[in-house]
C-alpha cells in the first residue's frame, strides 16, 4: 500500500474513523467533540487537497490514485477506486464544504444539541458523499450512494425545524424508491456484460464493453430508464423534485448546505459517470426528454421561487432551477455541455452552500424564515450579513464575473449546437426556455433582495441586539466567497481539469 | 432388519437429548429459589453439542438406513440452530426467572424443540422430516401458552396448536400420497422416481402430494394465506418464545422445504415454482401492508417476520433447468435465513429488555429511548435499518443476493425482484417507526431503562455481527454456497 493507491481511501474513510472516535468521547466534553469534528474533517480536506496538488493534470482522462482489490468474491464486486478529472473537483468540494460545516458547528449546533451524534452523522455523511465520487465498481458506488440516506434522515429528523419528521421520511422513501431501480439497472448490466467470458461490475471495464457495442439497443433503452430514474430523483429532475423543498427547508443549516452543496451533485455525476458512458444509445434516445425536463425545471423552479414566502424554500427551489441548467448541459451530449455541467455543479455547490449558510445565520438571529416577517432593512441592521447575502444571491443569478455565470452560459451555448444526432431546433427551443429562466431567476433573486435587504427595518427588530457576522462565520465563509470570485474570473481553473476527460468521454461515443 | 446406528453422526443430538433429560431431572430436585440453575445446565449442554457438531465438519455420514444424513448442509444448519439456542437461552434467563414461570419445564421443552431443529436439516426421509417437524412444533405449542394466568397466552398456544396440527395433518396426507406414487419415503429415491415420466393418474397424484406437503410447510413458515396464527401467537406468547418462533422455528421450516424441493421434487419445478411465486408475492405484500397498521411492537415484528418469510420464499420461485441459477438461488435462500435470524433475534432481544416496562409493549413506549438507554436504542436502530435492507447493514446484502439471483434468472425473476424492491421501500416506513420514537420523540419519563446483562450482551453482539456482515458480507456469504444440496 503506497501513497499512490491508498490516499483516496484514507481521505474517504477518515471521517468514519472520526465518527467512531467521537462516539467514545464523553458527552460533557462539548468543546472536545467540536474540535475533533474540525480536526478530522480538516485532516481529510488536507489529504484531498494534497491529492489535487499531486494530480497529473496533463493525464486527466485516465484514472489516477487507483486501487483495485477483491472485496466480495461471492458476487464479483471489487473495491475499485480512482480519481480522474471529472471526479476531482467534486471530490475536493465535498471535503472543503464538510470542513467548513464543521467549523460552523464550533459555534452553532441546532436544537436539541447532542453534538456527538450530530457530528458523527455528519462525518458518516461525508464518507458516503466522497465515496460516490471515487467508486469505480457499480456495487461500491451503490453502497456509498445509499450510505448517505440514513445520516441525512436522522439529521433532518432530529435537528430539523417544525415539519421535520414528514420531510425526513419523504426524503428517505422517495430517494430510496429511485435507487432501487438504479440497483435493478446495475444488476441487469452486470448479467448482460461479457468481459473476458465473465460478468463484471467494474465501471471502466463496462465502459469498454459498451463502447464495443456490447449492450443491445433495447436493453440500453430499458436500463437507461431504470438507472436514469434513480439519478433523476437525486438531482432532482422535474417532476421528481417534490422531496427537495421539504427536505431543504426543514433540515438544519449544515444539513441543507451539504444536501444542496454535494448530495444533489451525486445524481448529476451519476449521469456523467455511469448513465452516459455505459449506455450511450440509451443516452442518445433519452437526451431530448432529459433536455425537455431540464428546460421545464428551469422555468418551473423560477416561477415557484417567485411565489415563495419562506426564504429557505425559495433557495431550495432555486437549486432545482440550477440543476436544470446542469442537466441541460448533460442532455446536449457535447463536450461544452458536460464541461458546463461539471462547472455548474461546483459553482452551485459553492454558491448555494453559501446561500444556505447565510439563511441559517439569518434564522439564528431573527428566528424566522418568513420574508414578510423579516420585513427588510437587513442592510441597515446587519450590513456585513446583508452585503454577503446580496453578493451570493447575485452570484446565484448568474452575474458575469462570478462563478454562477459560466455554468449557465456554457449550458445555453451547448444547447445552441447540440450533438449531431440530436435535433438542433428542439435544443434551441430549450435554450430559449433557459434564457427566459435566467431572466426569471434574476427576477426572483432581486425581488427577494429588495424585500429582505432593502426598505425600512420593521419596528420589532429595531431594538434587537443582533451580532453581525461573527469570526467563526467569517472563517467558514471566506473560502467559499473567494472561490466564487476565483471561479468567476478564472473559469479555466476548473475547465482545464475537466476538459480532457470529458473530451475522452465524448470521443468514445462520437455522439 | 437390524442396522448399526452411526453414533458419531448423531452425537450432537445425543448430547442434546441427554441435556434436556438432565434439565428435567435436575428441576425435580432443585429448591424453588434455585430453579434458575436449569439455564446454565442447558447452556453447557448446548455448548457441548456445538463442539460435537464442529468435530463433524468435513464428514459425510449416513445412518438410520439413509434417513439421517450429516453433510455440509446439515452441519451448517446445526451450527446455526445451536447458536440460536444459546442466544434464546441467554435472553430467556432473566425473563423466566422473574416472571414466575416453571423454569425447568421451560428449558426442557425449549431444548426438545431445538432437538427437532437439529434433526430437521439431516432428515432425508419423509418420516424423519415429519418427526423433526413435530418435535419442533409440539413443545412450541406448550411454551407459547406458558404464561398460564394470561388469557392471551392461552389463546396463543391454542391457536398455534390447532393450526399446527391441521397443517401437519395436511402435510402427512401429502406424504402418504407421495409414498403411494413413488413407493419410497427416502427423498433421493423419490427424486429419482419422479424424474422418470409417470403415467397420467400417478402424475396428478404426485403433483397433488407436492401441493399438500408444501401447504403443510407453508403454515410452518407463516406464508400467506396460512399466516393467521402467527401475529396472535407471537403477541400472546412470552417474548423469548416469540423470538424462538420467529427465528429457529421458521428456519427449521425452511430447512425442511429446502430439502424437499431441491432433493425430492426438483424435477417437478415447472409445477411448483409458480406456486412459490404466488406465495412469495402474497406473503411479502400482505405482511408489509398489514405491518404498516401495527401499533404494538411484538405484532409489528410478527408481521415483519411474515413479510421476511415472503422474501425467503422468493428463491424457490426462481428454480429452473439451469443448475447454476439453482445453486445461486439455494445459496441466496440460506444466506437470507442466516442474516434474517441475527437481525430478528437482536430486535427481539431489545423488546425483551423493554418488556418489563409494560405488558403489550407499544411503539410509543420506545419514546426517548436514545436518552434512557442509548446502547440498546442504537442497537434497535441498526436492526430496524437492517431489516429494511439499507446499506451498510447485513440485511441489505441478504436482499441483494436474492435480487442478484432473480435478475440472473430473468423472466419471472425480474418481476419478482421488482415486487420485492417495492415492498422493501414500503417496509422502510414501518421499520423506521421505532427508531423515530427512540430518536426524534422526547421521553415521557427520564428514568433509565436497565436491561438484563445477558440481553444487552446479545443486543450488542447482534449489532456487531449485522454491521460486520454489512461491511464484509463474505463473513457469512462464504458458507452457504459450499453447503448446497443442488445436484451437479
Amino acid at each position: 500500500m503506497t501513497w499512490e493507491n491508498s490516499a483516496i481511501t484514507i481521505a474517504t474513510l477518515l471521517p468514519i474513523a472520526g465518527a467512531l472516535v467521537i462516539a467514545l468521547v464523553p458527552r460533557d466534553a462539548e468543546k472536545a467533540v467540536r474540535a475533533l469534528g474540525i480536526v478530522f474533517t480538516g485532516a481529510a480536506m488536507v489529504i484531498a487537497i494534497a491529492i489535487a496538488i499531486d494530480f497529473d493534470y496533463s493525464a486527466g482522462a485516465g484514472l489516477q490514485f487507483e486501487l483495485d482489490t477483491a472485496w466480495i468474491p461471492a458476487i464479483s464486486a471489487r473495491y475499485h477506486v480512482g480519481i480522474d478529472g471529472i471526479s476531482l473537483p467534486l471530490y475536493v468540494l465535498t471535503f472543503v464544504l464538510s470542513f467548513l460545516c464543521a467549523v460552523y458547528t464550533w459555534r452553532f449546533v441546532p436544537e436539541p444539541g447532542k453534538t456527538k451524534a450530530f457530528l458523527g452523522l455528519m462525518l458518516l455523511l461525508e464518507t458516503g458523499m466522497a465515496g460516490t465520487f471515487i467508486a469505480f465498481d457499480l456495487i461500491l458506488f451503490f453502497i456509498f450512494w445509499e450510505l448517505v440516506l440514513v445520516p441525512m434522515y436522522f439529521l433532518i429528523g432530529i435537528w430539523g425545524s417544525a415539519n421535520r419528521e414528514y420531510a425526513a421520511i419523504k426524503f428517505f422513501l422517495y430517494t430510496l424508491f429511485g435507487s432501487i431501480f438504479m440497483l435493478l439497472g446495475f444488476l441487469a448490466m452486470f448479467f448482460s456484460s461479457d468481459i473476458g467470458g465473465a460478468h463484471s461490475f467494474d465501471i471502466v471495464a463496462l465502459q469498454g464493453f459498451a463502447a464495443g457495442g456490447g449492450f443491445s439497443d433495447t436493453f440500453q433503452l430499458v436500463v437507461f430508464g431504470a438507472v436514469g430514474l434513480g439519478f433523476a430523483v437525486k438531482v432532482p429532475m422535474w417532476p421528481f423534485h417534490t422531496w427537495l423543498p421539504d427536505a431543504h427547508t426543514e433540515a438544519p443549516t449544515i444539513g441543507s448546505v451539504l444536501l444542496a452543496g454535494v448530495m444533489l451533485k451525486m445524481g448529476t455525476y451519476g449521469f456523467v459517470r455511469i448513465a452516459l458512458p455505459l449506455l450511450p444509445y440509451g443516452a442518445e434516445k433519452y437526451a431530448p426528454w432529459i433536455g425537455l425536463l431540464a428546460a421545464i425545471a428551469i422555468v418551473y423552479a423560477a416561477l415557484a421561487c417567485l411565489a415563495q414566502k419562506d426564504l429557505k424554500r425559495l433557495i431550495a427551489f432555486s437549486s432545482v432551477g440550477h440543476m436544470g441548467f446542469v442537466m441541460l448541459g448533460i442532455a446536449t451530449l457535447t463536450s461544452i455541455g458536460i464541461n458546463a455541467a461539471i462547472f455548474g455543479m461546483v459553482a452551485h455547490g459553492l454558491i448555494t452552500g453559501m446561500l444556505f449558510f447565510c439563511v441559517g445565520s439569518l434564522y439564528d438571529r431573527y428566528h424566522t424564515r418568513e420574508i414578510a416577517q423579516i420585513g427588510g432593512g437587513l442592510m441597515q441592521k446587519l450590513p456585513y450579513l446583508g452585503g454577503v447575502f446580496a453578493f451570493v444571491a447575485i452570484a446565484s443569478l448568474g452575474l458575469p464575473g462570478l462563478a454562477g455565470f459560466w455554468g449557465e452560459v456554457m449550458a445555453l451555448l451547448s444547447s445552441f449546437s447540440p450533438a449531431e444526432s440530436l435535433s438542433t431546433p428542439l435544443f434551441r427551443a430549450f435554450m430559449i426556455a433557459g434564457g427566459i429562466g435566467t431572466i426569471l431567476t434574476a427576477g426572483y433573486f432581486l425581488w427577494m433582495l429588495q424585500r429582505v435587504n432593502m426598505g425600512t427595518l420593521p419596528e420589532k427588530w429595531k431594538g434587537e441586539a443582533f451580532p453581525d457576522i461573527l469570526a467563526v462565520e467569517w472563517v467558514s465563509w471566506t473560502p467559499l466567497l473567494v472561490g466564487i470570485v476565483a471561479l468567476g474570473v478564472f473559469p479555466s481553473l476548473l475547465t482545464e481539469v475537466t476538459q480532457e476527460p470529458v473530451d475522452a468521454l465524448i470521443g468514445l461515443f462520437g455522439f | 432388519m437390524n442396522q448399526a446406528i452411526d453414533s458419531t453422526a448423531i452425537l450432537p443430538e445425543l448430547i442434546l437429548s441427554g441435556t434436556l433429560l438432565l434439565v428435567l431431572l435436575a428441576d425435580a430436585f432443585l429448591s424453588p429459589n434455585r430453579k434458575w440453575l436449569a439455564m446454565p445446565l442447558a447452556f453447557l449442554g448446548v455448548v457441548a453439542a456445538l463442539v460435537a457438531t464442529l468435530t463433524l465438519i468435513g464428514e459425510d455420514r449416513t445412518t438410520f438406513g439413509g434417513a439421517f444424513v450429516v453433510d455440509e448442509f446439515a452441519i451448517l444448519f446445526k451450527i446455526f440452530f445451536l447458536s440460536v439456542a444459546l442466544v434464546v437461552l441467554m435472553v430467556s434467563f432473566r425473563y423466566f426467572r422473574e416472571g414466575r414461570f416453571y423454569q425447568g419445564e421451560y428449558y426442557f421443552l425449549l431444548l426438545t424443540s431445538f432437538l427437532g431443529c437439529l434433526i430437521m436439516p439431516s432428515s432425508r426421509d419423509l418420516l424423519m422430516l415429519f418427526i423433526a417437524l413435530e418435535l419442533v412444533s409440539a413443545p412450541g405449542f406448550l411454551i407459547a401458552a406458558f404464561r398460564k394466568s394470561d388469557p392471551r397466552s392461552n389463546e396463543a398456544g391454542m391457536k398455534f396448536f390447532l393450526i399446527g396440527v391441521l397443517s401437519t395433518a395436511v402435510m402427512l396426507y401429502g406424504m402418504s400420497l407421495m409414498y403411494g406414487v413413488t413407493g419410497s419415503l427416502n427423498l433421493s429415491q423419490i427424486g429419482a422416481a419422479l424424474t422418470a415420466p409417470l403415467e397420467q393418474g400417478k402424475e396428478t397424484l404426485a403433483l397433488a402430494a407436492i401441493l399438500f406437503v408444501v401447504v403443510g410447510f407453508a403454515f410452518k413458515v407463516s406464508a400467506v394465506p396460512f399466516q393467521f396464527w402467527a401475529p396472535d401467537t407471537y403477541e400472546g406468547a412470552p417474548v423469548p418464545v416469540a423470538a424462538f418462533l420467529a427465528t429457529a422455528s421458521k428456519a427449521a421450516g425452511f430447512a425442511g422445504l429446502l430439502q424437499l424441493m431441491f432433493v425430492a421434487f426438483p424435477a417437478q419445478y415447472e409445477f411448483w415454482t409458480p406456486i412459490f411465486a404466488v406465495l412469495s408475492i402474497l406473503t411479502m405484500t400482505i405482511g408489509n401492508f398489514v405491518a404498516l397498521q401495527q401499533r404494538q411492537v411484538v405484532r409489528l415484528l410478527a408481521y415483519s417476520s411474515i413479510a421476511q418469510a415472503g422474501y425467503m420464499l422468493l428463491p424457490f420461485a426462481l428454480v429452473s433447468a439451469d443448475p447454476i441459477v439453482n445453486q445461486d438461488a439455494f445459496a441466496a435462500a440460506v444466506t437470507y435465513i442466516l442474516i434474517y435470524s441475527v437481525m430478528t433475534l437482536g430486535a427481539f432481544a431489545v423488546v425483551i429488555a423493554m418488556a418489563r416496562e409494560s405488558r403489550g409493549l407499544l411503539i410509543t413506549d420506545f419514546a426517548g429511548l436514545s436518552r434512557r438507554a442509548p446502547v440498546i436504542a442504537i442497537a434497535m436502530t441498526v436492526f430496524m435499518i437492517s431489516l429494511a435492507g439499507i446499506p451498510p447493514t447485513g440485511g441489505f446484502w441478504a436482499k441483494f443476493f436474492i435480487f442478484q439471483v432473480a435478475i440472473e434468472r430473468g423472466g419471472i425473476g425480474t418481476a419478482l425482484a421488482v415486487v420485492m424492491l417495492v415492498n422493501s421501500v414500503v417496509s422502510l416506513y414501518y421499520y423506521l417507526a421505532v427508531p423515530k420514537q427512540m430518536l426524534f420523540v422526547e421521553a415521557a419519563q427520564e428514568r433509565p431503562v436497565l436491561a438484563p446483562a445477558l440481553v444487552s450482551i446479545v443486543a450488542v453482539l447482534a449489532t456487531v455481527v449485522v454491521l460486520a456482515v454489512g461491511v464484509w458480507p463474505e463473513l457469512l456469504a462464504h458458507f452457504p454456497p459450499l453447503s448446497t444440496l443442488v445436484g451437479g
